[in-house]
């Protein structure tokens, strides 16, 4: 079975004014096609530092890391990834419709052809009304709408998500995670998801790896066995439950431990 | 907008030329110390021909300068921008060229580029308008939104499209604020420029001759047509920042 992402041994050591931090620690990661994998931990784990690595938005110090069987440069080069960040990070000069086909552009793809896809996209996310609107005229929720829409408009295997609903409230947060679960079915991407919230981590993912700062490193990687698909019902079984206290009790000992 | 917003402005406008009408009427001021606005009004009418081509030649002399001082700023800013040895070298001596007092050196470049030659007023005009148009345009380009940067990076994106995409949109907003204070600034630069001598068909000589023989009411009409054309200018950058940057907060309330 191919890996699309196989990280071994992975270390990232950042040199700033302030001395040498090492940000991450033999990192041991394989994703196959299809996983929804969540990095939880504390600030400083190093979670965002493995999926800019993951993007090549930096470079390794020490370790192996192969994307889509390709160099991590290659993979983003040949856009492998999509990404999206906390910040919707929308452009204010372009309409919701040419943000989301912003990465087509660039791609080459002529005019035609990135219409039709960018109509399937905002069909995808709900927002085929507000194709013309700009994002200031649009909520937090929708902005990051638009966002996921353009991360995914090049159909990439692969998805890179940091905390993008970190700055949602908790009902829009829980209605964008039910739409990311039937956004991820439907177009059968693999999704990498940083997160600081347990319940949102437990509630999406196939398999959470928990990390633990100073230096970042895995501390553990539970399976989230909750059957497919997945509606907020799930929120009140019980096996939520006692996957939510699994996963709180492994971030505890993993913090104690450092 | 709409008519309701328009009557504060027109109300304080009429207000001020009232008031000063009767001022002058009722304390019967001599018209060279200060005329009264119909007595101005008179003279504008009166000499339109002469203020207007004279206008006309200022007005070519500001828009001169204002075009080579900012094509200059924004070429500078843009190489300030991409390379930190050029911006180490540039910002210190733009900085220093813009603390010198401009009046100081327009007799200098009348000299250098010829009294008679309306170059010599642009090169004033130029140098007074540079340093606003890059400093701020250098910062419109160079302050983007890191997010937006590793977006583009994850796009793989080339430095020549992050530029066109994300840095002069970004900079666009800072260039407009530029253009406002460079606009004024070049009919000021203009005006100086000419009052240290040169041609006499021009706005600066012409308010200076009539001022000395105390045609007081005709040095106000050449700066009615100042203002007037100050104002122009002024109206077709809004124009233009409505046109070029619709999305910009600052406009957004009106769209």
């Amino acid at each position: 079975m191919d890996f699309i992402v196989d990280a071994q041994q992975l270390g990232k050591t950042f040199e700033g004014k302030a001395g040498t931090v090492e940000a991450l620690r033999g990192i041991d990661l394989q994703l196959e096609p299809g996983e929804f994998v969540s990095l939880i931990g504390p600030s400083g784990c190093g979670k965002s530092t493995l999926l800019r690595l993951i993007g090549d938005l930096l470079q390794p110090t020490t370790g192996s890391l192969a994307v889509n069987g390709k160099t991590p440069q290659q993979a983003r080069i040949e856009g492998d990834y999509g990404i999206a960040f906390q910040k919707a990070t929308l452009l204010d000069w372009r309409t919701v419709q040419r943000n989301v086909e912003l990465p087509l552009e660039l791609a080459g793809v002529e005019a035609h052809a990135r219409a039709a896809r960018t109509d399937e996209l905002l069909d995808m996310v709900g927002l085929a009304d507000f194709a013309d609107h700009h994002p200031w005229q649009l909520s937090g929720g929708m902005q990051q709408r638009v966002a996921i829409a353009r991360a995914l408009s090049q159909r990439p295997p692969l998805l890179l998500m940091d905390e993008p609903f970190g700055a949602l409230d908790e009902m829009t947060r829980e209605s964008m995670q039910q739409e990311l679960m039937r956004i991820w079915r439907d177009t059968a991407t693999t999704v990498v998801f940083v997160t600081h919230s347990i319940p949102e981590a437990v509630f999406l993912s196939t398999r959470v790896v928990v990390m633990s700062p100073r230096p970042g490193r895995i501390t553990d990687r539970i399976d989230i066995g909750l059957p497919q698909p997945r509606d907020s019902g799930i929120r009140e079984s019980e096996r939520f439950f006692e996957l939510l206290t699994q996963v709180r009790e492994q971030l505890r000992s993993s913090d104690s431990v450092s | 907008m709409s008519s309701r917003r328009l009557i504060p402005p027109v109300l304080a406008f009429a207000g001020v030329i009232g008031l000063w009408e009767a001022v002058v009427r009722l304390f019967d001021i001599q018209a060279f110390i200060l005329p009264a606005p119909s007595a101005i009004w008179t003279a504008f009418i009166e000499t339109w021909e002469i203020v207007w081509s004279y206008g006309f030649r200022t007005l070519m002399e500001a828009l001169g300068g204002l075009l080579g001082g900012t094509v200059a700023g924004v070429l500078i800013a843009g190489a300030v921008a991409r390379w930190s040895t050029i911006r180490l070298g540039a910002m210190p001596f733009s900085a220093a060229v813009n603390a010198m007092p401009i009046v100081a050196t327009a007799p200098i470049l009348n000299q250098l580029f010829g009294l008679t030659s309306p170059v010599s007023k642009m090169a004033v005009v130029a140098v007074m308008v540079f340093f606003p148009v890059m400093a701020n345009t250098a910062r419109g380009l160079a302050e983007v939104d890191p997010s937006e940067l590793e977006l583009m990076r994850a796009m793989a994106a080339s430095p020549f499209t992050i530029l066109r995409r994300v840095r002069i949109p970004n900079a666009l907003p800072f260039f407009f604020s530029a253009m406002k204070v460079a606009v004024p600034l070049s009919l000021i630069g203009a005006i100086i420029a000419e009052y240290f001598g040169g041609p006499q068909d021009v706005l600066g000589q012409y308010i200076t001759n009539r001022a000395q023989l105390f045609q007081f009411p005709d040095a106000w009409a050449a700066i009615l047509v100042a203002s007037l054309l100050g104002i122009g200018m002024y109206s077709i950058v809004l124009l233009a920042e409505r046109l070029f940057m619709p999305w910009h907060v600052s406009l957004r309330l009106q769209a």
